[in-house]
């Protein structure tokens, strides 16, 4: 579904990835660790389309598109979805009116009739049961006075709405207390099928004990240094990301 | 950003832009007391409008271009304009069987609801195409409930004491360089009366359209809502495209008396020139209602998306105790458009309020500015205004403006004033898309997220059509 070939990214001419390789397949739950800035947000934004960030070499292949090539529109239009670390604010709009927009989009493209008010009125209303979250969110505006927790919730709700084949979450479970975690990580159980991948871009690894990643990766300097299964995530817990640099240092070649 | 669909839009042109080949009824070029004579005698005039014709024409010979406003623009040469044109054999059709199948097509590319569709949309509309009304609707419907709704022309000539008693009574014909020329050569508009106690039961509609080459227009409106009568009344405008600048100054007069109110409402779409500012309009408007009664309401809301230049103040004299002055704004310029728009309240009578909403959004070069006076006189007892003025930027290249001045003369009145100034952001817009929306969708719904106070105070018919004039005057102008 995803294939990242040595992907070399910089931001203002310095490097931040420096040659990422990952495979991702339909059913798969991938975690990707890492310490703060080790490039995992980085990642996450450049397969969102963002622009500012410079591909210097790789490439990177969603289903059969040639990813980096593609708007950031395209690429949601093509299943992709990027739950947002820090959502934006879009005061006036209501939460219903952008996705009921956004799933039309989607819907349109792949060949489908839009949803009228009504239809889709009860489809939302379908997901917010299923996310145990409160109707009168779908008429305050975008994230506008949103508490930390209600964005991140906000999030998986576009999520679920726009049901995508891939999605990114990025730290969508920092800053969350412990229910919101658990409703944050139903909303990714409810999505999660045999067509569709996930990969959770996170710092802690307490989200991998409601989601279980089939793979762990963990990500420094810009490098994935070493790939795993949970136990990876456990460990790593115990023993610190410091200790993963000192391992890297004496396993990965230099080039 | 910038792709290939981008650049499209961008090169996409004024989308009404054609011209009616009907012929014409034209004046001779330029102004002098002979060409308002002729005016006069070409609509038929009682003696009483020549005079006031005459004596505006003679103040405005004294008066100056104002110069104060932001807008900048080549001189206007006043003696090369033709100051009448009207399409030929207007006697004035009786029904629409009678109008030039032509103008109906004209009509139809504008998706004005002339024909059958307005019953449907209960709407009834005063078509005025250049100078000469030629079509007017729902006109036995509403003369059952005392409703004069018809062309100037027409109350001028049906209607005479009314059109004497109110004429001036809110924008008098010395008022300001543009009203002055106004009234001495206004060639037609709409009258609209409400007797009392009547509650109009349909929005009323005109659509202006300027079509007769280096024609100015200038149209004269006049509503009077009679004790405890009500009022809506919409006003939409869009114009063909032309090489050379036209000029409009149109005046428009409200009178709401005792318990009435009067709800004014512009969706204005005029052509804005190329994108380097050719050929747009020239829009020097006068808008003003008089509260003349205790608890009178007068709103004005518009959606300012056309013109190469918009110089327009609807304002609102409180004159009647406890009266009502609400002014709902959106300004959108592009290119090289200019705005230069506001409102004035002026506080007379004890316990009146006042609301003000201004919306500008600046993209491209364009440059937006809102320009406000709160007057509180000395009666005015505990007069209240809130004003509340967004600008939103769209680029690096376009200007917002705020120009507001409160004159408080009574010690009870309360005056607040909020301003906000944001611009669209490369995050929000990503974030959009990344949700599946064009960049011009996303811009969409930014713009209309930011209007919406003004929006809910439109008309539903109105809002959609206004929504899709913002995306349409957007198109290109991120990227």
């Amino acid at each position: 579904m995803l294939t990242i070939h040595d992907l070399h990214v910089s931001i203002q001419g310095r490097p931040i990835l420096q040659g990422i390789d990952l495979a991702v397949k339909p059913g798969e739950v991938h975690a990707i660790m890492g310490p703060n800035g080790s490039g995992k947000s980085t990642l996450a934004q450049v397969l969102a389309g963002r622009s500012g960030y410079e591909v210097t070499r790789g490439e990177v292949t969603y289903l059969d598109h040639d990813l980096l090539a593609l708007a950031p529109e395209e690429r949601a239009r093509a299943g992709l979805f990027l739950a947002f670390q820090y959502p934006l604010e879009i005061p006036g709009v209501a939460n219903v009116q952008l996705l009921r927009t956004a799933l039309n989009a989607v819907r349109r493209a792949r060949g489908q009739e839009e949803m009228d008010a009504f239809d889709f009125l009860e489809y939302v209303k379908d997901k917010l049961a299923l996310l145990e979250m409160d109707d009168a969110l779908l008429y305050r505006a975008v994230n506008e006075g949103f508490s930390g927790g209600e964005k991140k919730r906000n999030e998986i709700l576009q999520m679920a709405v726009l049901e995508p084949r891939l999605a990114i979450l990025d730290e969508t479970d920092s800053g969350l207390d412990i229910d919101a975690l658990r409703v944050v990580a139903h909303g990714v159980n409810v999505l999660k099928g045999a067509d569709q991948a996930i990969v959770l871009v996170t710092h802690y690894q307490r989200l991998l004990d409601h989601v279980v990643p089939d793979y762990v990766h963990v990500l420094s300097e810009g490098r994935i240094v070493c790939s795993g299964d949970r136990d990876l995530a456990l460990e790593l817990e115990e023993k610190g990301y410091a200790w993963l640099n000192d391992e890297a240092a004496h396993t990965e070649p230099h080039p | 950003m910038g792709n290939d669909d981008l650049r499209k839009q961008l090169a996409e042109q004024y989308r009404w832009g054609f011209v009616t080949d009907i012929e014409q009824d034209t004046a001779p070029l330029g102004l002098s007391e002979d060409i308002v004579r002729l005016i006069s005698a070409k609509k038929g005039e009682p003696e009483f409008m020549l005079e006031w014709r005459l004596r505006a024409y003679r103040h405005w010979l004294t008066l100056k271009e104002p110069g104060w406003s932001t807008v900048r623009h080549a001189p206007i040469d006043y003696q090369g304009i033709h100051y009448y044109a009207a399409p030929r054999g207007s006697a004035g059709p009786k029904s629409l069987a009678e109008v030039d199948p032509q103008l109906l097509a004209t009509y139809e590319k504008l998706g004005i609801p002339l024909a059958e569709r307005e019953a449907l949309a209960g709407v009834a509309v005063d078509a005025v195409f250049d100078s000469v009304s030629v079509a007017t609707t729902f006109k036995d419907k509403l003369e059952k409930l005392g409703i004069v709704f018809c062309s100037f022309s027409e109350a001028v000539h049906k209607h005479p004491d009314l059109v004497r008693q109110y004429l001036g009574s809110v924008v008098p014909h010395t008022d300001n360089f543009f009203a002055s020329l106004n009234s001495a050569v206004f060639s037609d508009g709409s009258f609209v009366y409400v007797p009392k106690g009547v509650r109009c039961p349909m929005e009323l509609s005109t659509y202006f359209r300027i079509n007769a080459r280096n024609s100015g227009q200038f149209e004269r409106t006049l509503i009077v809502a009679d004790e405890g009568a009500y009022v809506s009344y919409l006003e939409g405008c869009t114009a063909p495209m032309r090489d050379e600048n036209q000029l409009h100054a149109a005046v428009v007069e409200l009178v709401a008396l005792k318990d009435a109110r009067i709800k004014y409402s512009t969706v204005q779409n005029w052509y804005p020139g190329d994108a380097e500012g050719r050929g747009g309009i020239y829009n020097f408007v006068t808008k003003r209602g008089e509260c003349r009664g205790e608890r009178a309401h007068i709103s004005w809301t518009q959606v300012e998306t056309g013109s190469a230049i918009t110089w327009k103040y609807p304002s609102c004299v409180l004159t009647g105790d406890g009266s009502v002055g609400e002014f709902y704004s959106v300004a959108l310029t592009n290119n090289r458009q200019q705005a230069d728009t506001g409102t004035k309240m002026i506080h007379v009578g004890r316990d009146t309020r006042s609301t003000i909403v201004s919306k500008g959004i600046s993209a491209g070069r364009g440059s937006n500015a809102y320009r406000g006076l709160v007057k509180v006189l000395k009666g005015a007892d505990n007069a209240r205004n809130h004003s509340q003025c967004d600008s939103l930027l769209m680029g690096p290249d376009c200007a917002a403006h705020t120009f507001p001045t409160i004159e408080v003369k009574n010690p009870s009145a309360r005056v607040e004033h909020e301003a906000s100034t944001s611009r669209i952001g490369e995050d929000q817009l990503f974030y959009l898309r990344s949700r599946g929306l064009s960049e011009e969708d996303a811009v969409g719904l930014i713009v209309n997220g930011f209007c919406k106070e003004v929006f809910n105070e439109l008309p539903m018919e109105f809002a959609v059509e206004a929504q899709k004039l913002l995306a349409v005057s957007l198109e290109g102008a991120v990227g």
